[in-house]
């Protein structure tokens, strides 16, 4: 019986199992192959030495990436907060703005930005001047850059947020105040350790992309802040280095794992959250 | 008594919508008593436990607690803790750390918060108990949680929000005794809210029996048993035969084509009134003795006595008794005295009473999950 049930679920599972091996396994088997060989196919360490001089990209990467996340995560908890306290109309609603955006594409949204920030038609300069007001230089800076990063991926640190809280007993708060919990206490004891599943998974969804995105950097940028995203990028579609290029992906994979682990031991440990 | 009261509820109104749950609601609560507020779905009796906890504000009427009113007072300044229906316990703490919970806030020292929770989770039987994850408990071991985790504030005075509903028959008659104990061993004052009669009788002080938003009836346990105020509180409290009558005189009433002494008076000359006889004071006798006669239409054995329902003149009364007999038997019936309990007519007169349509499963039906009551 036992055995009859196993090779059933054997069959129900397979086409995952293809699809896992096909579309997860393979290519990772591929950016292992490729960061250790060279154009020929030899094997070598040349691909991984020479990220050496990638560093700062790396790093500036990973900063941008924590700021990003940060900006997001204060931004998004408060109105993750103020929409699961509403009525579950108003909260449909909010949802679906939130998700709005999401709708359109990527690249038209990053655009748009450009037309927003730009220096001499940009519609925020356009503004000022009109009111008299001096110019503001925003375009291809560090801020813009970031500021397309949030733009992007707020809605992927609010949704999770909100739908843990939007879950939460009520009479669990009530229980907090019945104890003696003022309003900042029962936030502080009872929201914010009962939402952290949904912090946690918020920070990955906004953290990974993040670190690894290239076309706002180029676009936002103008290219004077270059992340690994870009590199990598460029290694494919214009050095045809398709070794460096695997080299410095499952550079940044690893990376991003670790920052995941590090992140989960501070915060995961003792709430016993999936990510 | 007014002396002694801990809570005074006075002119109390609520209003949610256009729907009216509470009615002018007065009530004075004894320190140290406990007392039930008992009463069917949507009767308000929730809703005033939530305005003595501060989560309501009525409409009208004020709180008064220890003679000061407390009408402004938020619920965390209140010295009343809740005990919550599904209990409302917090995943994110182990048993210890729930329990402790209103000790931190209070920034009490550790090594006094460790002997308050040691002795609040002996106190409910849960010794060692400490680091256990909150969801890996049974539905009893998390009221206890609940029961420690309020009483480990020291209140004055408990909340209790129908805590046993959700636990089973056997569980729930052990947990009322247990309740009752910690009650008189701590000395504070109790109020239960439930819609169990059961329940209500047995652990009572007081019970409050109300509906529609009034209370019908304030007093001990066997006075709301003995002498119901109205048809509804016969009917909600235990089993009865409600019948018409008619005061012949005083201590003479005449029902059911008989003329019966009884012990009641002060009713006017032939003025109408409600009688109730519970169905446990009716003695089966033969035909031709008694005061009455019917047949037995059904008969439900219960374990300690029979339950039959009998035809007497066209009304079905509801008689409990230890002999059996059969479906379709004759009998005659005789009931004393004191066994009669007369009631003015109110506007419950004729809504209950009669075993007609009565059915064990009919009974449930129009009982509804007490979980839904109020909220919406």
């Amino acid at each position: 019986m036992k055995r009859h049930s196993t090779s059933r679920f054997n069959v129900i599972a397979s086409p995952y199992a293809v699809w896992a091996a096909l579309f997860i396994i393979a290519p990772l088997i591929f950016v292992v192959y490729y960061s250790f060989t060279d154009a020929s196919g030899a094997f070598t360490t040349e691909n991984v030495s020479a990220l050496s001089k990638y560093l700062p990209t790396f790093l500036r990467s990973i900063w941008f990436g924590i700021v990003a996340t940060l900006i997001c995560l204060v931004i998004a908890y408060p109105t993750a907060y103020l929409i699961s306290q509403k009525t579950e109309n108003i909260q449909r609603t909010m949802v679906l703005l939130v998700m709005l955006p999401m709708w359109m594409s990527f690249l038209i949204r990053t655009y748009s930005w450009m037309a927003i920030l730009e220096d001499e038609n940009g519609i925020i300069n356009g503004f000022l001047a009109s009111l008299g007001l001096p110019r503001v230089h925003m375009i291809n800076t560090s801020f813009a850059v970031i500021l397309g990063m949030v733009y992007n991926f707020l809605p992927y640190m609010i949704m999770p947020i909100y739908s843990v809280m939007a879950k939460l007993d009520r009479s669990m708060v009530e229980a907090a105040q019945d104890l003696g919990g003022s309003r900042l206490t029962v936030i502080r004891r009872c929201i914010i350790p009962m939402s952290m599943p949904g912090v946690v998974s918020g920070i990955t969804m906004v953290f990974v992309p993040s670190v690894s995105t290239f076309y706002i950097s180029q676009k936002l940028g103008g290219g004077a802040f270059d992340l690994i995203g870009d590199v990598i990028e460029r290694q494919f579609q214009q050095s045809y280095n398709y070794n460096l290029g695997a080299a410095l992906s499952l550079v940044l994979m690893v990376l991003i794992l670790i920052s995941m682990a590090v992140m989960n031991r501070f915060t995961g440990d003792e709430e016993g959250m999936a990510i | 008594m007014n002396e002694t009261a801990i809570i005074e509820l006075k002119n109390i109104s609520v209003t949610f919508g256009d729907n009216q749950v509470l009615n002018d609601l007065n009530l004075n609560i004894r320190d140290k008593e406990f007392i039930t507020l008992l009463g069917p779905s949507g009767c308000g009796k929730t809703t005033t436990l939530r305005i003595i906890a501060g989560f309501i504000d009525p409409d009208e009427g004020e709180v008064i607690f220890d003679g000061k009113s407390v009408k402004h007072l938020p619920p965390h300044k209140r010295q009343v803790n809740t005990i919550f229906q599904r209990y409302a316990l917090f995943p994110h703490l182990n048993v210890y750390e729930n329990v402790a919970f209103g000790l931190r806030i209070r920034r009490i020292p550790e090594k006094q918060i460790k002997e308050t929770v040691e002795e609040m989770l002996a106190l409910v039987n849960l010794k060692g108990f400490n680091k256990r994850n909150i969801n890996s408990l049974s539905g009893g071991q998390q009221q206890r949680v609940a029961i420690a985790r309020a009483l480990a504030v020291k209140p004055r005075v408990l909340l209790l929000d129908e805590p046993l509903g959700a636990l089973d028959l056997k569980l729930r008659k052990d947990m009322q005794v247990e309740l009752k104990n910690i009650q008189q061993r701590l000395g504070i004052t109790f109020i239960y809210v439930t819609h169990d009669q059961e329940e209500a009788l047995s652990m009572s002080d007081t019970v409050v029996v109300m509906d529609g938003g009034v209370i019908q009836q304030i007093g001990s346990p066997m006075d709301i048993y003995n002498e119901p105020k109205n048809a509804f509180v016969a009917d909600f409290i235990g089993e009865s035969n409600i019948l018409d009558g008619n005061m012949l005189d005083d201590c003479l009433v005449r029902f059911s084509g008989a003329r019966f002494e009884c012990l009641d008076k002060g009713f006017a000359k032939n003025e109408a009134v409600d009688v109730v006889v519970r169905p446990e004071d009716v003695d089966v006798v033969p035909v031709g003795q008694g005061q009455l006669k019917g047949t037995v239409t059904s008969v439900t054995f219960k374990g300690v006595h029979y339950e039959i329902i009998v035809d007497i003149g066209g009304f079905k009364w509801m008689i409990q008794t230890t002999d059996f007999h059969a479906e379709g038997s004759n009998i005659g019936l005789y009931i004393e005295p004191d066994a009669i309990h007369i009631m003015k007519k109110s506007e419950y007169s004729g809504m209950f009473g009669d075993y007609s349509s009565f059915s064990d499963e009919f009974d449930e039906l129009s009982d509804p999950d007490p979980d839904e009551e109020e909220e919406a």
